[in-house]
């Protein structure tokens, strides 16, 4: 009886945490991420499989309008261009409904990246159906994952949002490293202030 | 001494808004906030930011419970706008908005050390709002619609 009164408070336990973020549980580290086919901001659809010589996908939940994603625009830029070579793909998605966000439209979107020069991927998450697989609760919000699609990292980029030059861990470019050497990546896990995933009411 | 050192504590004034304390380092809001709460009062937390639009939009429910006769609450405002932008963004939305609650900064950017010492179930999102009453805590990460729903989470702890 008293183990079952002790699994029940673990059941309602669980159940809190789970709300507290929105019921969105998603990805830890070792699971296998989805693939999906997204449309691109040049009209195409895009999907992980893709790329098929990719050594891993650098997936980035970012938008237009959040003064977080917007300050990292430019480290993204720099970092799949000096990784793609490399073999690891950055992938951008918009996971925001642009009736809740309009600066998030997909019109929106392709002249940001125009504006921004991106060198990768801007895929838009048209009906909302990808973020919550992944577990994604902001923008930016990066999840990456080995040629098998099995997650290694996710959470922040680096530990300065307000000032790229002052940065003193690059969390996204070590964990990249360590998974391009075959090393334990660490920490596998971070976090970062960002904006919620805006969902139409 | 290196608790001394820790707090880096350090007024601005403005001409027009009140005086806001900035804590640069994580270590010393919670030095001066989270452990300087007394037993008998009820403390409602709440980060956001002037950038963050669902934070805006729930702020006049907390300066309404703010304002309240309610005895033994304390709402105070935690903002995590950046560092450079406490001039040009805080003040002068602070100004156009009047409010009565305790608003502070927050511009320790190394997020990732401090926000699991808020709660371990935060992502990192905001609106995000932190009950505290005595030795019991509540969180959640979520947007207010209503002050009553405020009300019952701050009931939930009392």
């Amino acid at each position: 009886m008293k183990q079952l009164l002790l699994m029940a408070m673990m059941l309602v336990s669980t159940f809190n945490y789970a709300s507290n973020i929105n019921g969105i549980t998603g990805y830890e580290p070792g699971d296998v991420a989805t693939d999906f086919s997204l449309k691109n901001i040049d009209g195409k659809m895009v999907s992980l499989a893709d790329f098929k010589d990719a050594k891993g996908y650098i997936v980035i939940f970012t938008c237009n309008h959040c003064p977080y994603a917007v300050m990292y625009e430019d480290r993204i830029v720099a970092l799949s261009k000096k990784y793609s070579t490399m073999g690891y793909q950055v992938v951008a998605i918009n996971p925001n409904d642009p009736a809740a966000a309009p600066d998030d439209s997909f019109e929106g979107m392709k002249v940001r990246a125009k504006e921004k020069g991106f060198n990768f991927p801007y895929l838009f998450d048209d009906g909302q159906k990808i973020y919550p697989q992944y577990g994604a609760t902001k923008t930016p919000h990066v999840f990456l994952l080995d040629s098998k699609r099995v997650v290694q990292y996710i959470g922040a980029i680096d530990d300065n949002v307000q000032d790229a030059d002052a940065v003193k861990v690059k969390y996204l470019e070590n964990a990249i490293i360590a998974l391009d050497k075959g090393q334990s990546i660490e920490p596998k896990v971070t976090k970062a202030v960002g904006c919620t995933i805006k969902v139409k009411k | 001494m290196k608790n001394l050192i820790l707090v880096c504590v350090f007024f601005i004034s403005s001409n027009l808004s009140a005086q806001i304390i900035e804590y640069e380092t994580f270590e010393a809001f919670e030095q001066n906030v989270l452990n300087k709460t007394h037993d008998d009062q009820s403390y409602i937390i709440n980060f956001w930011a002037t950038w963050c639009k669902p934070c805006v939009k729930e702020l006049p429910l907390f300066e309404k419970l703010n304002n309240s006769d309610l005895d033994g609450i304390k709402v105070i405002l935690v903002s995590l706008d950046f560092k450079k932008q406490i001039e040009s963004k805080l003040y002068p939305f602070l100004d156009k908005n009047k409010l009565k609650t305790e608003v502070l900064v927050l511009t320790d950017g190394d997020y990732n050390s401090w926000i699991d010492r808020i709660d371990p179930s935060w992502s990192g999102a905001i609106p995000a709002t932190l009950f505290i009453k005595g030795d019991k805590r509540f969180f959640v990460e979520k947007e207010y619609h209503t002050v009553e729903e405020i009300y019952k989470d701050l009931n939930s702890i009392n």
